[in-house]
């Protein structure tokens, strides 16, 4: 990786962290929706990074785009811009030093590895994949992973029954 | 890569009911509403028909498709008869239950015949990938077929919980699975452990481990047991007895592929696990099946604890025992819901409290003989095939070594003979009481009675009929 590769991956991965925060935050679900689609694009660059253009793509295709649509479209529908001022549940108070201790404690885990000089590196036996190209994707699924697409066609289909039978007014 | 007839052949039973339901969808546009059960005896005709392709592929010698990514073997086959089989008996019961109920929807049979497709997927699965597409295949036509008598709060509670365990699970499956590929570099079952420097791995280890807790959800072993009772309870009961059935030998034909059929050298890794896993269910599912009132909860505590029994076989590493007791398991179960459905098919509120049952055994002597029959083979009692079941897989536990397992297993079912034996005295020795409503006449579903029953005794007294179908320790490892 060159010097200027590493630049720009601090920076996206700043962009990243911001926008996540800036979901968490705003209390405008529109606004959480627009900061959850830049977190979305900042993740799509940082693949191409990686060289993995065909999933970048796909994450903006899917998550950026027809994900988001549907979230906004909820948030439109049940006009649930503006959130209620936060109150915490009563029976719910241990959640927050909980969820504090347990990011703390991820936080140091993470600090620790990269501190001690721990070599992170993929199990020797795992090759990598010479072409992530949408080509040698599509001969990836069309060819040793024909029966799983078809089988995931079949999961939809079932999916989609089973959401027309609960949603559907008898 | 081009498909060739080998690879048709290999899945024949999942291509056959895939293709099927999706059939059946389109045929269910063209029958009118009121004419619904046509569309019943189609998925009949459907589940009939793979069943019958399954059985003939039966003696058909081992072989790998799709590049490995399935694996075609007497057992898969006679697992994928066994599913149709059941699926083709829970039809029989569900006309007249579902038609009172309400419930005797197009949709009811497309998703249970899209859920059958998962199964039969999952018997021949040779790489993770497919085990993970199966299970999901399955089991989401049954979150949906859980809720399906809504608005009923019962059944939709039914649903949400058996979803949102469901999900739980495989998110464990496929945490699981992702951290054996991270371990190995390889999906497939067969070379997982045999990659480099893998086989004490601890990523490998803590693969596996997730996988089995996956799988452990999906057949209700103890600790993951924890949403069957209730979900059991508030699904039509045609579902229940799909479930308790069907859903149970599909989770343990998953179980088989992986640690039976797969992860060769890896069995001195998994069997302490399973043997503990295993006692603990059979204890906890016999212990809170003692407490029961209602048939149908009672049931589920006792599908518990006969997963216990089967996992019995999987600790042993004796692949016969185990699908030899699925299937007395499974025709036993089928029996006790025949006679379920028929009392639940009366109209008004359901009844699956042990009270509703009191007297049966005189006014209904028939129907009265199939629940007793049913309770015998749970038990264990000769010459029904609960009793060559567990007599199978506790000799394979003895040959094992693992004595103190099959010891227990000896202990539980003398335990679970009180709850059982209780539902016969209430049927047979208790006067009716007026409130109990009678039976109304279905003749599917005293076909789906009758062909239980005979399975119960047959298998029963001539269970080298079924040994020689699946031969003996089939599931080859590495061909």
């Amino acid at each position: 990786m060159t010097m200027a590769e590493w630049a720009l991956l601090v920076l996206l991965g700043a962009l990243s962290l911001a926008s996540a925060l800036g979901l968490l935050l705003s209390r405008n679900a529109v606004y959480a929706a627009l900061f959850l689609v830049l977190n979305f694009s900042v993740g799509a660059v940082i693949y191409l990074l990686f060289n993995a253009p065909f999933l970048a793509v796909t994450q903006v295709a899917v998550y950026a785009g027809a994900i988001m649509v549907l979230f906004v479209f909820v948030i439109m529908l049940l006009g649930a811009e503006r959130l209620a001022p936060a109150e915490n549940p009563p029976g719910l108070a241990y959640q927050r030093p909980l969820a504090i201790i347990l990011a703390v404690a991820l936080l140091a885990v993470a600090a620790w590895a990269l501190l001690s000089g721990a070599q992170i590196e993929p199990s020797p036996s795992v090759a990598p994949r010479p072409d992530s190209s949408p080509q040698a994707m599509g001969m990836w699924l069309f060819g040793p992973y024909l029966l799983p697409l078809q089988v995931v066609a079949l999961l939809l289909l079932a999916a989609m029954v089973g959401a027309l039978v609960l949603s559907r007014k008898s | 890569m081009m498909i060739n007839s080998t690879d048709v052949v290999a899945v024949l039973p999942f291509i056959s009911v895939a293709l099927g339901s999706v059939g059946l969808l389109i045929a269910d546009l063209l029958i009118p509403a009121e004419r619904r059960h046509v569309t019943a005896w189609l998925a009949a005709a459907l589940l009939l028909t793979a069943a019958v392709i399954a059985l003939s592929l039966l003696g058909s010698p081992t072989f790998e498709a799709f590049g490995g990514m399935v694996i075609s073997d007497p057992t898969a086959f006679f697992l994928d008869t066994l599913i149709c089989t059941i699926g083709l008996v829970t039809i029989l019961l569900t006309l007249r239950y579902n038609q009172v109920r309400g419930i005797l929807r197009g949709e009811f049979y497309i998703l249970l015949a899209l859920s059958i497709s998962g199964m039969t997927l999952v018997t021949h699965a040779n790489n993770l990938l497919i085990l993970l597409l199966g299970i999901e295949l399955l089991s989401i036509p049954l979150y949906v077929l859980c809720g399906i008598a809504r608005p009923r709060l019962e059944s939709e509670e039914s649903a949400l919980k058996y979803f949102l365990t469901g999900a739980f699970a495989s998110g464990f499956l496929v945490y699981g699975i992702a951290l054996t590929y991270g371990a190995s570099g390889t999906l497939s079952l067969q070379t997982a452990p045999a990659a480099p420097n893998v086989s004490g791995d601890p990523l490998l280890l803590i693969g596996i481990g997730l996988i089995l807790v996956g799988l452990g959800f999906k057949v209700a072993a103890v600790p993951f047991h924890l949403w069957a009772p209730d979900t059991y309870e508030g699904a039509p009961t045609t579902v229940t007895a799909f479930m308790a059935t069907a859903t149970k030998v599909a989770g343990f034909a998953a179980l088989l592929r992986v640690l039976h059929g797969g992860l060769p050298g890896m069995e001195s890794t998994w069997q302490p696990l399973v043997a503990i896993i295993a006692a603990a269910t059979m204890i906890v599912g016999n212990l809170a099946a003692l407490a029961q009132q209602n048939l149908k909860r009672m049931l589920a505590y006792s599908s518990i604890a006969h997963a216990g029994y089967a996992l019995v076989g999987v600790a042993a590493h004796d692949t016969t025992s185990v699908v030899f007791y699925l299937t007395g398991y499974a025709f036993t179960t089928l029996a006790a819901f025949a006679v379920i459905t028929a009392i639940g098919s009366s109209e008004g509120e359901e009844m699956q409290f042990l009270e509703a049952y009191s007297g049966l055994g005189r006014q209904k002597p028939l129907l009265g003989a199939v629940l007793a029959i049913a309770m015998f083979s749970l038990i264990g009692i000769p010459p029904t095939v609960g009793f060559i079941g567990k007599y199978f897989v506790f000799q394979a536990a003895v040959a094992k070594g693992l004595v103190w397992l099959a010891v227990l297993g000896v202990l539980t079912s003398a335990m679970a003979a009180y709850y059982y034996l209780r539902v016969v005295m209430v049927a047979f020795i208790r006067e009716g009481s007026a409130a109990a409503p009678l039976p109304t006449p279905s003749a599917p579903r005293n076909l789906a009675a009758a062909i239980s029953v005979a399975a119960v005794f047959v298998l029963g007294v001539v269970p080298a009929l079924l040994l020689s179908m699946i031969g003996n320790g089939m599931l080859s490892t590495t061909p």
